[in-house]
């Protein structure tokens, strides 16, 4: 093996830049390992794990960009290098004109003073500085950075909230504001149904039913995970929802979340009851009864919160998507080759979602994001039992870019699950949108098709893509793409976890 | 205090652009330079003592006490600079610059510089040409003769022909040099040719005789960077303009004295802040290495500071033969200059980038924000007094200054914030 | 009032990455990436004292009414 390597001091990219170029300068032939990256602790321990390490990379700072590539022979990693600062290159001149681009907030807001959204997906020591600025000079703040510390969201959303400007985040990665879908968002209709969300892909599935059942939104926003939490106490749920209150486009209000904390909860519903519309509410894990006591409307899962959304809109009963009858039969033809489940997600809220639908019914499921009533994974890399993952968590996306954009840790996790004998049923999602990959139907069943070489076995298989029509991705395409596979498609998480649940209490 | 950054620093950058630094003629530095005194070295870059400085400086020092007569011998001369009977003063506090070693005293000859609409004045000594000269501390016979001749002919004859010559305005002449691919400071050919031009009828009508009119002719015309001694006097003109523009960030100042690396900031009147200079990096001429070489020196980087030199390497593609790299390399450092200044120079346009204004006006906060140094394209003197010239390329200031003068304005201005 | 800004054409700075950008513009959204880098190398002292700057323009701007 041999290692080349080339440092660009004082050269920045983003994160997900280099690290897809990386993964994808990986699969050339020959080419061993690679990092791609800027200096930072974390990368600089994946060189000396990788043995790619050199002392004349003391001193390099996160402000330095290192090209590392093991490969073969020295041909191939000299190769690999070129071939990552073309893409790198390649990537700067996309930018547009002839004009060097804005370097900081200051100067993109000179270029463009009408801006009225700053959207943010920089380092999180960075975020909240960058997040004020946009605040200070009147403009809503989309935050999909994470790794901003709690006391930093609630300076900013108190700031937000006194000048009525939206915080969306941290850690927010989906919302559609006046017609736009922002960060990782679905091509929705617009309607009259107004959407609130303390989650990504919960805000994606529900949208995108939505849109499917027939109907539209008028906005939908993401709050952030934490909104909800004590110390945050709400602000930006609350001020999301009087705004959809006053709105006269807005005719149902949908709120999506964690259970609140009990002292944001009372506030929240007494705020609620003020409204003159009508309001469904999902909480997750939360006993529905709780909620319609309260006088609201309560839904049991997030296709169940759209359809209710929807009933409301039009004054129509609107039916889920797949009967019954329909998961039955195909649960009835279909024969699990092993014992147990394994679901591979890329949507958190899915992964939690399935997990809650299934321990009920077949007990002893674990996870690397367990809900209550099921077990953390001992080792998150090999599964064992029911398994249920979250491939889009912290431990998973360390030095990777998230797997809705880039397959290549699911891929292979998927041969790993195909060629484990215990394997009788994998489930797995497809988020289809702005910001995901382009063909991840594709990827997935090139990884299925080599799992099933590679190991001469055979597992049920089921996916659901999460969707719509107008998506960037074909989405009737992305559905043969699976079906030709023999993996069976589903419009929504929870029929997919239905014909699982079917399929292993016949499997019992 | 109620101050608008943006409308000081415009205010500033307008100042520049007006002022029209025009040739006056020549005087003796006793006579012409304020603060001028029998005993006093004025030397390039900011403030520094005999004991911090290098070869370079350290032999022109030695060798202007032996021209002013001050010492008989190289040995009496050291040890006499070393004493507080000589002192020692930036020329940028007295109007002047002076490049690489820089060193002025009472008897030099000095162009002087006036305002063309009249008040301020420049001054710097006359360019002893390449080789073994004072300015890289050479301090042997042969510098102290030549020193003496252009004190005695080429001084008096420049003297006498400057009225005799139609108005010299140097902004408009260091304007058509960057169109001929000068950039004054590293190249200053086509400027030492068009002022060579304007001046040769003149000396031919001066009343000295022949053979020294033929002399001083030669003279500049064997050197091609004549020039520099005018277009350094004549940049400082045009920043002196700003100085002291209340609350302004704009850098009117960046110099070296082969120790130290100085800059001075529009709205901080009058006060250094220093780094390390640092090591030019570039082509040596054969026969020398890396350890050869002095760090960073001279005032001339005031060609940098408006927007001259390195900031205008576009308009000079062959300098980069001397600095190593493409054409495109000399483009690109141009291009990456308008990150750091507020301003165009309406005067100073660039051929081949359809004429655009050099990047003028360094701003302070732009340099800390983006953390991109001003690009200097200077010569390399060897570290031992008296080698001479060694190579040339390029250099930075050391991100120190800028952070130190940041540091400073919001102590001054808005520390409460 | 947030509720003023629905219905409105949103026009976005986008800062990080850049496919968001792209995205944004593919639909024909007026967006400005920004080629963003950590403000002044990295360095928090740096930044902290440029953050003093700005705060103090910011309230010489309003104060002269040039909003």
């Amino acid at each position: 093996m041999v290692i080349s390597h080339l440092i660009k001091k004082q050269t920045y990219f983003d994160s997900v830049t280099l690290m897809l170029i990386g993964s994808q300068v990986k699969k050339l032939p020959g080419i061993d390992s690679t990092v791609v990256g800027m200096c930072t602790d974390y990368n600089i321990e994946s060189l000396k794990r990788l043995d790619m390490y050199q002392s004349s990379f003391d001193g390099l700072t996160p402000n330095d960009l290192i090209i590392c590539i093991k490969a073969a022979d020295k041909q191939t990693a000299d190769a690999g290098i070129a071939e990552v600062e073309k893409r790198l290159a390649s990537r700067k001149q996309t930018s547009g004109s002839a004009e060097l681009p804005p370097s900081s907030q200051e100067e993109a807001a000179s270029r463009l003073p009408e801006a009225n959204m700053v959207v943010i997906s920089v380092p999180g020591e960075y975020a909240a500085r960058e997040a004020e600025q946009a605040l200070n000079n009147g403009r809503h703040v989309m935050l999909f950075s994470d790794n901003v510390s709690i006391e930093e969201e609630l300076r900013l959303k108190t700031l937000g909230a006194s000048k009525e400007l939206l915080v969306m985040g941290p850690d927010c990665g989906t919302a559609i504001i006046n017609g736009t879908p922002l960060a990782f968002a679905n091509a929705v209709r617009s309607g009259d149904i107004g959407v609130v969300a303390a989650s990504g892909t919960g805000l994606q599935e529900v949208t995108s039913t939505i849109h499917r059942l027939g109907c539209g939104i008028t906005q939908a926003i993401g709050v952030g995970g934490r909104d909800l939490s004590e110390k945050i106490g709400g602000k930006m749920t609350l001020l999301a929802t009087r705004a959809l209150a006053e709105d006269p486009a807005t005719k149902v209000i949908v709120m999506l979340s964690k259970p609140p904390a009990e002292s944001v909860l009372k506030t929240l519903y007494a705020e609620l009851k003020n409204i003159d519309k009508k309001i469904v509410i999902y909480f997750i894990g939360a006993d529905p009864k709780a909620i319609e006591a309260q006088g609201f409307i309560a839904a049991s899962n997030l296709e169940d919160a759209a359809i209710k959304a929807c009933d409301l809109s039009t004054g129509k009963k609107h039916n889920s998507e797949t009967r019954e009858e329909q998961i039955i039969e195909a649960a009835s033809g279909s024969k699990m080759t092993g014992k147990h489940l394994r679901g591979l997600y890329s949507g958190g809220t899915l992964c939690d979602e399935a997990q809650r639908l299934l321990q009920p019914v077949i007990g002893e499921i674990s996870s690397n994001t367990p809900v209550k009533g099921c077990k953390e994974m001992p080792d998150v890399y090999k599964s064992s039992g029911h398994c249920i993952i979250d491939l889009g968590d912290d431990n998973f996306t360390r030095g990777k870019a998230h797997p809705m954009i880039d397959p290549a840790y699911r891929s292979e996790r998927m041969l790993q699950e195909i060629a484990d004998p215990e394997t009788g049923l994998i489930i797995f999602d497809v988020v289809l949108g702005y910001g995901s990959h382009l063909d991840m139907a594709g990827e997935m069943v090139a990884a299925v098709e080599e799992g099933r070489k590679k190991s001469g076995r055979n597992p049920l298989l089921a996916a659901c893509i999460c969707g719509t029509r107008e998506d960037p991705q074909n989405y009737a395409q992305q559905q043969k793409i699976l079906e030709d596979a023999g993996i069976k498609v589903f419009p929504t998480n929870v029929a997919m976890v239905s014909f699982a649940r079917h399929c292993l209490e016949r499997n019992k | 205090m109620l101050i608008d950054i943006q409308q000081a620093n415009a205010n500033a950058i307008a100042a520049i652009q007006a002022s029209q630094p025009v040739l006056k003629g020549i005087g003796t530095a006793l006579e012409v330079v304020p603060g001028m005194k029998k005993n006093l070295i004025l030397h390039a870059g900011p403030p520094i003592t005999w004991e911090r400085m290098s070869g370079p400086l350290r032999g022109a020092v030695m060798g202007a006490l032996i021209y002013e007569g001050l010492a008989n011998t190289p040995e009496e001369a050291e040890k006499l600079a070393a004493t507080d009977k000589i002192e020692y003063s930036p020329w940028h506090e007295h109007d002047g610059v002076g490049p690489m070693a820089g060193v002025g005293t009472a008897s030099m000859p000095v162009w002087i510089l006036e305002e063309q609409k009249g008040g301020r004045k420049t001054f710097c000594t006359l360019n002893e040409g390449l080789g073994k000269v004072l300015r890289y501390g050479a301090y042997s016979e042969e510098v102290i003769t030549r020193l003496k001749w252009m004190e005695t002919v080429l001084a008096p004859v420049l003297k006498a022909a400057i009225p005799l010559a139609p108005e010299i305005n140097l902004k408009n002449m260091i304007a058509q040099a960057l169109q001929m691919g000068d950039e004054v400071h590293n190249r200053n050919k086509a400027a030492t040719s068009l002022l060579i031009r304007e001046l040769a009828p003149a000396i031919v009508k001066t009343s000295f005789p022949e053979t020294d009119k033929a002399r001083v002719l030669e003279f500049m015309h064997s050197n091609d960077h004549f020039f520099l001694n005018l277009s350094m006097p004549a940049a400082k003109m045009m920043l002196q303009a700003a100085e002291w523009i209340e609350g302004s960030t704009i850098v009117t100042t960046m110099c070296r004295n082969g120790t130290d690396f100085g800059i001075r900031i529009a709205g901080l009147k009058e006060r250094w802040f220093t780094g390390q200079a640092q090591i030019v990096k570039g082509l040596l001429f054969p026969g020398f290495s890396e350890e050869d070489c002095n760090p960073d020196i001279g005032d001339s980087a005031i060609t940098e500071t408006c927007g001259l030199g390195g900031f205008s390497m576009a308009a000079a593609p062959a300098i980069v033969k001397f600095v190593g790299g493409t054409v495109n390399d000399a483009m690109n450092f141009t291009r990456k200059m308008y990150e750091i200044t507020d301003g165009e120079s309406q005067a100073f346009q660039i051929p081949n980038m359809e004429f655009r204004g050099s990047p003028l006006g360094i701003n302070l906060l732009k340099v800390c924000e983006k953390n991109v140094l001003p690009q200097i394209n200077t010569g390399i003197a060897h570290k031992k007094a008296g080698v001479g010239q060694v190579g040339a390329g390029l250099v930075n200031p050391p991100l120190k200054c800028f952070e130190d003068a940041l540091e400073a304005y919001v102590e001054k201005y808005c520390k409460d914030e | 009032m947030l509720k003023d800004f629905f219905g409105k054409k949103v026009k976005v700075i986008n800062l990080g990455i850049a496919s968001f950008a792209e995205d944004l513009r593919k639909q024909g959204v007026e967006t400005v990436h920004t080629d963003w880098r950590p403000p002044a190398g990295g360095n928090k002292k740096i930044q902290a004292l440029l953050d003093k700057v700005a705060s103090w323009q910011s309230k010489v701007k309003s104060a002269k009414g040039a909003r």
